[in-house]
This record gives structure tokens, sequence and C-alpha cells, in this order.
């Protein structure tokens, strides 16, 4: 309970002070508009990410999502890119 | 693709051009203009996944170009990249066209950084500038060229501009010795550089590749580079300060990681060169773009499934509706023609040769045309328009539960045209068990060739009205089989990690309608082709073994039985008697009965028994097969044949079911099979395919026929 509480507060506290937090990139509502802090993926997809143009400090905006969240598209630059939910999960990104 | 044959007499005045560019960007559309404008187009075809060369003349020059699959970057990612990277490392060739979009030159000059470190000769193709005009993009392609001291040209496929001035700039490039492309770091970067060059100037390193371009290439940990190194007494010291500088590089960019330091290196690199020269005019940032309506639509997370089961429900009634105008055509030409060849003929063995065998079999295949083209559309449409994305997109989540990638749907959509560049599409997916699986399923989605089997059954035994439902419900029953298939062999055979899903969405375009054109008229003559010499010959074939040996004996008694008989009537049906017992112990009839208590579980005769056997060759040969079988059957009924009359009389409803069954799940064609071969690596998975689709399509059905039957049909 103490800790729910805590936690509520400490939101507010960083809602009021404008400091963003992080948060995953499949958490993000359609529309919204972020910047890449990290790609905690392994190797292979972090190379396949890169070469599509997500990278840190990379703006991305959520454009649509597929059926229950299963797939979401995002834009960066002016390429949209398909992103399983699995993948958006590993990559953390803050509001802009 | 046979290179021998195509390499240029002259080597003298030979420029030898390699075609770079990213997905999408119009490379393969490019090459077509260039070529068509001077002559001599090789190869080609819809989708690069190999790579595809073209000869042309120009001024006093031959050209190849060789147009290699697009990649995003130079990883390991999926076969298409390695084929590119391959070739840009390994193989001979004197100057990189990299095209790039001129609506997205951000994102497609990471790939063009990248090139530079190969250190050959370079020019960059601006495409689509007519697209960029419309969008209000302004590109300043002189001062481009300035800046990254590699010359840049305006060009727009599409509308043919600027192709002339591209070629002009190639042998430019050509004539002039080569100069280093500039590329500048961040201040670190540059730092490290600088050390590593002035190390190797001060050990006085040979080599073809600038100090620069050297001391990059070690910082990017290019394995062929080390290797080179490695060998040389300088590397004792190098080492330390190649190490050394990657901490210092990685320290700067806050990551464990040389490559996607580099990656933000090139990206910041490219957002100075986009700022500079690029203007955009008008300033609609915020307005929905076109591409982006119609996607709120089409990937409308309701609406977009049944939207997308709409379009492939059009586009098989289509099929059905539109193809029946022409199939009449079609059908009574081959009728007529076989009535005034025979006419002709005055040998009774070579007359049944040529109508019976050569113009049924051939005519049976050529009445389809129709159909495929109108296949082949809606697939060069979905292909070109960019909405296969967005249904790879859509599937995704659905397709994972059966083992699936999103990104397999392409291959086996493709695989309700041909299963052969199917498997070969296949190639996009990165993950070997991935691919392995999607091969396996690719037979599933029945192919074109198939169709001819389902629109005679299906015109046979249900009214015009619901036939192209009934072709509808065939296509989707084998789609489902396959995912069902898909998740029984994942959780089997190729039990694993998923491979990610990460996939870009193109821009919608309207289809280029020489782009369509040009894939279905190359795909409609191949079958053509294919009709006229292999099935003609499989035909020619079929009637032999069906024809011979003649049996004298039977000959003799049925000649004294009809001549004693007293009305027509009865001298009708001891023909057709004698006809059917005279197939029966023909060749054919002989292979068809040794394998009849196979095949009669399933309710299957010993005719339908031979074409399905036949159907390994081709599965345009089925319909052949039976066009020659049913007409030796009938040949003496007065009135004018029609194949579909003798389904209609010769085999139940049970039995049909099963037929269609079995040509819907087992073996793919013999070309089909040997692409399945090479592209899965290795024989043995030819037989694992052979057991698999057997065994699924005999088990399937039995199941079928028997259900059928108790259902009362």
């Amino acid at each position: 309970m103490t800790g729910i509480v805590y936690s509520l507060w400490l939101i507010i506290i960083f809602k009021k002070d404008k400091v963003n937090i992080m948060k995953k990139l499949i958490d993000c509502e359609k529309g919204e508009k972020v910047k890449v802090l990290k790609l905690a993926t392994n190797y292979d997809l972090k190379q396949r990410l890169i070469s599509f143009g997500i990278m840190k400090d990379a703006q991305l905006q959520v454009l649509e999502h597929a059926p229950r969240k299963k797939t979401i598209e995002v834009k960066v630059g002016k390429m949209r890119i398909a992103l399983r939910a699995e993948e958006a999960e590993l990559i953390e990104v803050e509001e802009i | 693709m046979n290179e021998e044959t195509k390499v240029c007499p002259i080597i003298a005045n030979h420029i030898k051009v390699a075609l770079v560019g990213q997905p999408n960007v119009g490379k393969s559309m490019l090459i077509n203009s260039v070529s068509n404008a001077h002559l001599h187009v090789g190869n080609f075809s819809g989708v690069t996944v190999d790579k595809t060369e073209v000869l042309f003349d120009y001024k006093h020059y031959h050209f190849t170009v060789v147009d290699l699959p697009g990649t995003y970057a130079f990883t390991d990612y999926t076969i298409e990249e390695r084929v590119t990277r391959d070739y840009l490392c390994a193989e001979d060739y004197d100057i990189i066209i990299n095209v790039v979009d001129s609506t997205n030159l951000e994102k497609n000059l990471q790939l063009t950084a990248e090139l530079f470190t190969m250190s050959k000769k370079m020019v960059i193709a601006l495409n689509m500038s007519d697209e960029a005009d419309k969008e209000g993009i302004e590109i300043n392609a002189e001062y481009m060229s300035e800046l990254l001291n590699v010359s840049c040209v305006k060009v727009s496929a599409a509308q043919k501009t600027g192709i002339e001035a591209l070629i002009n700039s190639v042998i430019e490039v050509h004539e002039k010795p080569k100069v280093e492309p500039k590329l500048v770091f961040s201040e670190p970067v540059e730092e490290e550089i600088q050390k590593i060059v002035a190390y190797l100037k001060k050990h006085k390193y040979e080599a073809k590749n600038s100090s620069r371009n050297i001391a990059i290439n070690l910082l990017k940990e290019n394995r062929k580079t080390y290797e080179k190194l490695h060998d040389d007494p300088i590397w004792i010291e190098l080492q330390p300060l190649l190490i050394e500088a990657s901490k210092h590089i990685e320290l700067h960019h806050d990551t464990d990681d040389i490559k996607e330091a580099f990656a933000e290196e090139y990206a910041a690199f490219n957002r100075g060169i986009v700022a500079e020269v690029v203007k955009v005019k008008k300033q609609e940032q915020e307005k929905k773009t076109l591409t982006e309506k119609i996607d709120s639509v089409l990937i409308h997370p309701l609406y977009g499934i049944p939207i997308f089961l709409f379009l492939m429900w059009g586009l098989f009634q289509l099929t059905f509706v539109l193809g029946a105008v022409p199939m009449e055509w079609i059908d009574g030409f081959f009728g007529w023609f076989g009535d005034a060849i025979g006419a002709t003929i005055a040998n009774e063995d070579i007359r049944s040769l040529v109508v019976d065998g050569l113009i049924a079999g051939v005519g049976a295949v050529v009445l389809f045309t129709p159909n495929i083209i109108i296949l082949f559309i809606g697939i060069a449409l979905l292909e070109s328009t960019g909405y296969m994305s967005r249904v790879a997109f859509l599937l995704d989540g659905f397709f994972h539960k059966f083992g699936l990638h999103g990104q397999s749907f392409i291959p086996l959509v493709t695989g309700f045209g041909c299963s052969i560049p199917a498997y070969m599409s296949a190639r996009i997916l990165k993950n070997d068990r991935d691919r392995l699986l999607t091969l396996f399923i690719i037979s599933f989605m029945s192919c074109g060739a198939r169709l001819p089997v389902y629109v005679l059954f299906a015109g046979a035994f249900f009214s015009e009205a619901i036939a192209g439902n009934v072709l509808f419900a065939i296509y989707i029953t084998g789609a489902i089989l396959g995912l069902i298939a898909a998740k029984v062999l994942k959780m089997t055979a190729f039990k694993g990690v998923d491979e990610p899903f990460v996939m870009e969405m193109p821009k919608y375009r309207l289809p280029s309608f020489k782009l369509v054109w040009h894939t279905v008229v190359s795909k409609t003559l191949m079958y053509l082709k294919k009709a006229g010499t292999f099935i003609a010959g499989a035909t020619i074939l079929i009637w032999f073994l069906s024809n011979y040996p003649h049996n004298a004996e039977l000959e003799k008694k049925y000649d004294v039985k009809i001549e004693q008989a007293q009305t027509a009537d009865e001298k009708v049906k001891l023909t057709n008697e004698f006809a059917s017992k005279n197939l029966e112990q023909s060749y054919l009839g002989r292979i068809g009965a040794f394998s009849e208590p196979l095949f009669r579980p399933l309710g299957l005769d010993w005719k339908m028994a031979v074409a399905l056997e036949t159907g390994l060759a081709a599965k345009e040969v089925i319909v052949s097969t039976l066009g020659v079988l049913y007409a030796l059957g009938e040949n003496v009924d007065e009135t004018t044949y029609s194949l579909k009359d003798a389904i209609i009389k010769n085999i139940s409803f049970a039995s049909a079911v099963a037929f269609i069954v079995i040509i819907m799940v087992y073996l793919p064609c013999f070309a089909a099979s040997v692409v399945f071969t090479r592209e899965a690596g290795g024989i043995k998975y030819f037989f694992y395919l052979l057991a698999f689709t057997s065994i699924t399509a005999y088990v399937l059905a039995f199941l079928a026929y028997h259900i059928t039957l108790l259902l009362g049909y």
C-alpha cells in the first residue's frame, strides 16, 4: 500500500517538474511522439533497428496499433516501420 | 542466371556497373528505363532476389549493369543482404551506382555512407525526383556532389528523366581517376582516424586503398581489413592503438558496440548533409499525407482484416467471372481446330494422336490462360502498391500464433501465383528455421497451375453463380490447412526462438502500368511456353501410354460384335465398351490398375490416380491427362465432347472432393520441387517435403471422402 502511494506521489512530483519518465515504446499511445533513449536488445536486432534508423536520440511517432496491440507502426523520419510487440517492449523511450 | 554467356566480348571499352540501393527505391525500374532507352534487356524480375544483369551499348562503351537486391545496411540480416554485400566485396566491377529515394534522403544516405568505405568509384542517382518535386522537396544536386565529392544526378525512373545525364556521369567518373568521398566524423572519431593514418604512414604501409579508408574500416571492425593487416608485422603495434581508439569512441557514444557508434556517426553526418542540400518548400508537416490517410482505413484494427479478406475474395470472383468470357472463345476455337485438323488426316492413329492427344491436351491448358492472367495481375498489384506489407502488419499477430512470421505472408501470397518465385522470395526471412518452415508451407497455397483443376471441378459440380465462392473456399481452406501444418511443424520439427518482426511499410504508390504489364506478360508467356513444350510432350507421352499396346484379339472380338449388332444404339454401346476395355489394357491402364488399390480407399478410380501421378510433373498436366483419358473413353460418342460433362458423368461428388484435397496438398510440380530443394539447402529436405505432403494429402483426402459420403452426397 505504502509502495503504491509512494509511486503515485513520485509520478505527481515528476509531472509537476515536467521531467519525462522513461517508458517502453509498446506502452505509448497512438499519435504519441517520443525520443529513443536506449535499445535494450541483442546485437542482431540492434543492427536491424539501426539500419531502419531506430537508434539513440531518434524521434519516433506511434502511428497505428494492429488488433490487440500485437504489432505497432511507428514513423522514423519519413519511413514507416512495423514492429512486433515483443520488440517494441525492448525499446526505451521518453516523451518529447 | 547464366553469367558466362552475358559477358561482353570487348573488355577494353567495358564498364561494369553495380546498382545498389535500399529496398523500394526503384532500382529495377531504373534499370528498365536505362535499358529500354538503349536496347537489350537481359532478364527482369519484379522483385529482385537474385542479381540480374542487363547489357547495353552507349557511345563507345559496352555497359553491364548488375542489379543487386535491395539492402538497408551491410549486415548479414537476410540472404538478400548477404548476396549484395558479397558481390560488392568480392566481385570485380568498375563503378557503383547508388540509387537513393529523393523523398527520403536521410535514411537512404545511411547505406551510401557505408558504400563510401568500399573505396570504389561511385555515382549517386537521386531517384524519384518527380515525386520529390510533388512533395515540395528540393535537392541541390550540385552542392551535394561538392559536399560528398561524389557526383549526384537527379533522375526519375518513372518519368525517364535524367537517365542520359546519369549514364554520361558514369562515363565521366569512370574515365577520371578515383577520388576519395568526403565523410566527416565527429571530433573524437576524426582524432582516432588521424592517429591510425599517421601510424600507417609512418610505417609506409602500402595498399590499394587510402590510409584513411583503411583506418575507418579498422575502426568499424571490418573483417576483411583485419584479415589483411593481421599478417603484417605492423599489427603488433597497431592492435593496442585500435583497442584504445575503440574504447575512446565507445565512451563518447555511451555504448559498448562500435557498430552502433558508427551508425550514430553516419546518422549525424547525413543529417548535416540533408540540412545543407534539401529544402522543403511547403510547410505542411502536420497535415496527414495520403499514405497516412489510406493507412488509417486499410490497417484499421477493426476493419483492416475484413477489408483484406474482401479484396482477396474479389480477386477470386474476378478470376472466375471475368475469366469465363474468353474461356468460351478459346474452348470453341480448340474444338473447331481439332475437328478441322482431324478431317485432313487419313491415318486413324495419327489423327487420334493429334486431335485427342495433342490438341485436346494443350487446349485444356491454354484454356485457363485468362484465369492465370487475372490472378497474376492481382498479385502484381498487391506487390507494387505497397499493400502487401500492410497485410503482413495486420496478420503478424495471427501468423505468430501458428509459428509463422508476418513476413512469411509475402512468399505465401506469391505462392498463389506460382510456387517458384514464392520459394525464392522466402529469402526475406532471416531466421533459417522460419524460412524452412515457410518453404514447407508454400505448397499449401494453391498455385496458378492448380487453378484449372479447381475451375473445372467447381464448374462441373456447382452452378455458375456460386462457383466463384467455391473457388475462394478452396483457396482459403488450403491456406488454413497450411497454417495448421505450420503449427504442427513448429511444435515438432522447427522448435526454437522466434525471429523479431521489424519491417518497412513503404509509401503507397500507384502501380506502374509498365511494371505490372511486364511481370504479367512474362509470367503468362512462361505458362504458355510450358503448355507448348513440356505439357505438349507430356500429353503425347500420355496419349501413347493410353493407346498402346494394341490388343489384336480384343479388337477382332469387338469388330465382329459390332458388325453383328442390330441397332445403332447397340453399336454405340459396344464401341464405348471396346474403348474403355482397350484403355484398361493399355500401359497407362496398367499403371493405373497397379496403383489403384492405393487410391481406392479415397474413392478415386484409376484414371484419377493416373492424373495425380502425371500431375507430379506439372499441375497443368492433370487437366490434360483427364482430357486425354476421358476423350479416349468417349471418342465414339457423336455429341460434342466436353470434359466437364465427362466429369459429371464419371466422377461422384465425394471422389471429386477427395481428388481436390489431394491436389491442394500434395507435392508441387517438378520444377518447383527443384527450386525448393535448392532454397532449403539439401536433397534431404526434398524427401521430408515428399513424405510430409504425401502423408498429409492421403490422410486428409481419406477423411474428406468419407465425411462427404457420410453427409449423404
